[in-house]
C-alpha cells in the first residue's frame, strides 16, 4: 500500500473532507444485516456440527467489546459493565482499547459524519469473526437527530449490524438481553459457511 | 459575585475616546460599530479600571436582516463583566475583525462561528471549519439553512 505523506494541517483537512463526502455518497443505503446463516441450519455439513458447537461456544463465551462510545449510551454500557449488572458473567468484562483484540463493537451513541470514518476504521481493524450491537435509538436510526445535517442515520449505513437494542438509552437489562440474542445468533454460525 | 457593568455607563466613556463608535447601549449591553470593534476591544482590555482581561464567550445570532456577534468580557482583576455586541449587515459576505490578537481564547470560537454562521473574521490566523468537515455546503446555524 502506498503511504501518502501529508505535511500541512489544511491539506489534512481537505483530505478528511473529501473522504467524508465520499463516505456519505456511498452510504446512502443501509448495509443488510448479516443473518443469512440463521435459516441455513438444514443445509449444514453434519460432520462439522460438533466442531461448530465447540467453536461457537468459545466465541460467544468471551466476546470482548472494543471502545466505540461516542455519546451518552456509554453510561448505560458502563453500568452494564459495573458490578450491579456485571457483564463479566458473559466473559465480557475486558473492554479493549485495541480493535485487534476485540470481536464485538457495541456502538453506544450518536455518530456524526465527521466521526464516521474513524468508527469504520476501527471496525475494519477488528479481526474476523466480529459482531456489532447497535445500542440505542441513535445507533439504530439516528434517533431524534436523524434528519440532522451531520448525523449518520444509523450505524448500518457504514458497518453491518447484528443486533439492535432500542431505547434512549436502553437500560442495562435491555443491553444484556441484546447480548443474549447475539449469543443465540452466534450459536447458529457454522465455520463451513462463513457468516459474512 | 461578578458585577455586570451597565452598558450605558461604559458607553459614555467609550464615546469620548472613539466618537461614533457606539451605536446604542442599554443596561445589559453595548452595541458598537464593526469598524471600531477592534480598537474598542483593545481599549476595554487595556484601560485601567476596566481591564477586561478574559473573554468568557463569543456567540453569534442571526436576526435575518443582520448577524449579531456577542462578546462576553470579564475582568478577573476587578471581578466585573460586560457584554459587547456588534452587527454585520452584509449577508452574502459578512466580515468582522478578529479579536484573537487580544484574547487567544477567541480562536476556536471564531472558527466555530465561521463554520456554523458563515461570518469571516479578518486577521484570524487559522480560519477554517472546526466542527464540520471541509467541503460541507452551507452554514447550518443560519436561519435560511435547510
Amino acid at each position: 500500500m502506498e503511504v501518502e505523506e501529508v505535511y500541512s494541517s489544511s491539506e489534512l483537512d481537505r483530505k478528511e473532507g473529501k473522504a467524508i463526502n465520499e463516505l456519505i455518497a456511498r452510504s446512502q443505503e443501509p448495509i443488510p444485516d448479516p443473518d443469512q446463516w440463521l435459516d441455513e441450519e438444514l443445509k449444514r455439513n453434519i460432520l462439522l456440527t460438533s466442531v461448530d458447537a465447540m467453536l461457537d461456544w468459545a466465541r460467544r463465551s468471551s466476546l470482548w467489546p472494543v471502545f466505540c462510545f461516542p455519546a451518552c449510551c456509554a453510561f448505560e454500557f458502563m453500568t452494564t459493565a459495573a458490578s450491579r449488572f456485571d457483564i463479566s458473567r458473559f466473559g465480557m468484562e475486558i473492554v479493549r482499547a485495541s480493535p485487534r483484540q476485540a470481536d464485538l463493537m457495541i456502538t453506544a451513541g450518536t455518530l456524526t459524519w465527521k466521526m464516521a470514518p474513524q468508527v469504520k476504521r476501527i471496525y475494519d481493524q477488528m479481526a474476523e469473526p466480529k459482531w456489532v450491537i447497535a445500542m440505542g435509538a441513535c445507533a439504530i436510526s439516528g434517533g431524534i437527530f436523524r434528519s440532522s445535517y451531520s448525523v449518520v442515520p444509523g450505524y448500518n449505513r457504514i458497518i453491518p449490524v447484528d443486533v439492535y437494542v432500542p431505547g434512549c438509552p436502553p437500560r442495562p437489562e435491555a443491553l444484556l438481553y441484546g447480548i443474549r440474542m447475539l449469543h443465540q445468533k452466534i450459536a447458529k454460525m457454522s465455520i463451513a459457511a462463513k457468516g459474512k | 459575585m461578578t458585577v455586570a457593568l451597565s452598558g450605558s455607563e461604559i458607553a459614555s466613556q467609550i464615546e469620548k475616546q472613539f466618537p461614533g463608535g457606539v451605536v446604542e447601549s442599554g443596561a445589559d449591553s453595548l452595541l458598537v460599530k464593526g469598524e471600531s470593534l477592534l480598537e474598542i476591544a483593545a481599549y476595554l482590555k487595556t484601560t485601567a479600571g476596566l481591564d477586561f482581561d478574559y473573554l468568557t464567550a463569543i456567540t453569534a445570532v442571526d436576526y435575518y436582516d443582520c448577524f449579531e456577534v456577542v462578546y462576553q468580557l470579564t475582568s478577573i482583576k476587578h471581578n466585573h463583566s460586560l457584554v459587547v455586541k456588534t452587527r454585520c449587515y452584509n449577508r452574502d459576505n459578512p466580515t468582522l475583525p478578529s479579536v484573537v490578537g487580544l484574547w487567544r481564547g477567541a480562536d476556536f470560537q471564531e472558527r466555530e462561528i465561521y463554520d456554523l454562521m458563515g461570518i469571516s473574521f479578518e486577521g484570524h490566523p487559522n480560519l477554517k471549519r472546526i466542527v464540520l468537515w471541509d467541503g460541507f455546503q452551507g452554514h447550518p446555524l443560519r436561519k435560511n439553512f435547510l
